[in-house]
């Protein structure tokens, strides 16, 4: 079995030359392109990743930046929205005492003006009174003189008068 | 015993050494890996490469054989 | 000078003259010479499907005559004698039967070997079944990344298209599981090429010879020693000062130089002398169990193993498949870290120099 192990001086020439050609022609037709390509995808495959990379970091910022304007509008509101709050409720106090102060002064005024007509009207209750009493004094004298009977019935009369009065 | 024979049993011998020698190899990595699993393609690598070395020694051997046989 | 080197290993075998008695009847299978049913020798037709051969055999047929005619492909048979080529078609032995003269030279075919009558000495260049085979995988790896590689240019950088998008994965496969880890990122462009065409000029031949018929191109010696003598090559030459440094300047005391540096230089030839027997030795075993595995039918002489042995047959070549992958990777892996070794810059040096102050 020794022949297996004896190398034939043909068969190394032959594989050597064959193995040079393959390997130069092999190189320039065929590992140079696939490596080119290979390399050439690889490196634009980094360049995109990194360049949407960029491109998501620059969206996280403006996100990051719209939200902060969100946020800064929204404090505004609020604030806004407590200030107007607080002007309506300092107006409707405001509106209310004024309110309280003019009912009073209204009803005030209105006791005097009632109070006055009702001393006026008591006055005058009076004078009439008076004036009425004077008349009837001055008619039952007139006819005590004239006659006791008519007299008497004409007080009746005018008592009567008074009582509907 | 001709000299074929003990060639034959040297060889057989060769390949006893390097089989224990590339089992242990073996049953080592598969250890290193359930320990490691993220190493997985290393280990593997070096495996590989202490195996065909181990082979390699085991090889001249049997080529001795072939020689005499 | 590097081959010789090799070599020296295999010369101080024994002169054991006394070949294999098995031999002989190979001339049943070869030649077709055979004449009754002769006793059936795993070995010889282990040998014979292992081994290299002037002619692409494939099956025998029983011709009316009762003899077995051997169905080949007769391949070029290219013979430099004493500064004469020549040149002719194996079919003009007739598997054996006869001589082939050129001019003063007769040849013969002796057990699937040609020899020379009068015993001159002659190189034999042929395009052997070995050399056909590497052909086909040469026009097949060729048409396959020419393919593969033209693609880019009419699909641009997108998506790989067609048989690009399988050969790509394997490329990048190679670039980032081999080269890079071992060799270093700044470094291993300059050796992807070798790298890449051994890969897949290993990895198809394998697979080429697992078909049935095929030969056994990777578990040839001379293959697998052409491939490695080109990665100790490319090795040295790449090698920097501080891989010199230890090879020649090792950090020991000075008594130890005449240990060290042997020890060093064997290293350096014992590195790749590995790679080729690793390759040579697995495909070749691969080859011979599967054909054990059929021997066992005929060994037995019933049919009622077949079965057996198809299913173990299977189940190895499935097996051999992963192997023919793992033998590619194995070598090109290996290529890669003597490379990436033979590259190692400086820095280690002076973490061991600082170290004996």
């Amino acid at each position: 079995m020794k022949e297996l192990i004896e190398p034939s001086l043909g068969l190394i020439f032959w594989t050597g030359i064959s193995f040079l050609i393959l390997l130069f022609l092999l190189r320039k037709f065929a590992w140079k392109p696939i490596l080119d390509a290979v390399n050439t995808r690889e490196q634009n495959i980094t360049a995109a990743l990194a360049t949407a990379e960029k491109a998501r970091a620059e969206i996280a910022d403006l996100t990051k930046e719209n939200e902060k304007l969100l946020a800064e509008a929204r404090l505004e509101k609020d604030r806004i929205l407590a200030d107007a709050k607080k002007t309506k409720d300092s107006i409707l106090s405001e509106a209310k005492t004024a309110a309280d102060a003019e009912g009073k002064r209204i009803i005030e005024t209105a006791r005097l003006t009632i109070e006055t007509e009702k001393q006026a009207a008591l006055t005058e209750v009076k004078n009439m009174v008076a004036t009425l009493s004077i008349d009837v004094a001055e008619k039952i004298l007139r006819r005590q003189m004239e006659n006791k009977g008519e007299h008497e019935a004409f007080v009746k009369k005018h008592l009567e008068d008074i009582k509907l009065n | 015993m001709t000299i074929t024979g003990i060639a034959a049993i040297g060889a057989g011998l060769a390949v006893l050494g390097a089989g224990l020698g590339i089992g242990r190899i073996g049953g080592s990595a598969m250890e290193a890996i359930a320990r490691q699993p993220e190493a997985t393609g290393k280990i593997q690598t070096a495996m590989i490469i202490a195996a065909a070395l181990i082979e390699g020694a085991a090889l001249f051997a049997v080529v001795v054989s072939l020689l005499v046989a | 000078m590097l081959i010789s080197a090799f070599l020296s290993v295999f010369s101080v075998t024994p002169a054991s003259a006394n070949e294999p008695v098995s031999t002989d009847s190979t001339t049943h299978v070869t030649t077709g010479e055979g004449h009754e049913e002769e006793k059936f020798s795993p070995v010889n037709m282990i040998m014979h499907h292992i081994s290299d051969a002037h002619d692409w055999h494939f099956f025998d047929l029983k011709g009316a005559d009762g003899e077995l005619h051997p169905v080949s492909i007769p391949l070029p048979v290219i013979l430099l004698t004493e500064g004469n080529l020549d040149v002719f078609m194996s079919g003009a032995f007739h598997h054996g039967h006869s001589d082939v003269v050129k001019g003063d030279r007769t040849y013969r075919m002796d057990h699937g070997k040609i020899v020379e009558a009068s015993g001159k000495k002659f190189t034999d260049f042929s395009i052997t079944k070995n050399v056909a085979s590497m052909f086909i995988s040469v026009i097949l790896l060729i048409s396959l990344f020419g393919a593969a590689g033209s693609s880019y240019k009419k699909h641009g950088l997108g998506a790989p298209k067609g048989v690009a998008r399988i050969l790509e994965p394997l490329v990048v496969y190679v670039r980032d599981e081999i080269a890079v880890p071992n060799i270093g990122e700044k470094k291993y462009a300059r050796y992807m090429p070798y790298l890449l065409t051994a890969f897949f000029f290993i990895w198809i031949n394998n697979l080429l010879g697992l078909f049935p018929g095929g030969a056994n191109f990777t578990g040839n010696i001379a293959v697998t020693l052409t491939l490695a003598v080109f990665t100790m090559i490319i090795t040295n030459v790449s090698g920097t000062k501080t891989y010199w440094g230890h090879i020649f300047k090792p950090h020991v005391p000075l008594w130890l130089y005449p240990i060290m540096i042997p020890v060093e230089v064997v290293g350096v030839l014992s590195k790749p002398f590995a790679l080729m027997i690793r390759l040579f030795a697995n495909i070749t075993a691969g080859h011979i169990i599967i054909l054990s595995l059929v021997s066992l039918i005929f060994i037995f002489k019933n049919i009622a193993l077949a079965p057996v042995s198809v299913g173990f047959v299977l189940f190895i070549s499935c097996l051999e498949l992963l192997v023919a992958a793992l033998q590619a990777y194995v070598f090109t892996l290996l290529s890669a870290l003597f490379i990436g070794l033979a590259l190692e810059e400086p820095h280690h040096e002076h973490g061991a120099e600082t170290a004996h102050h």
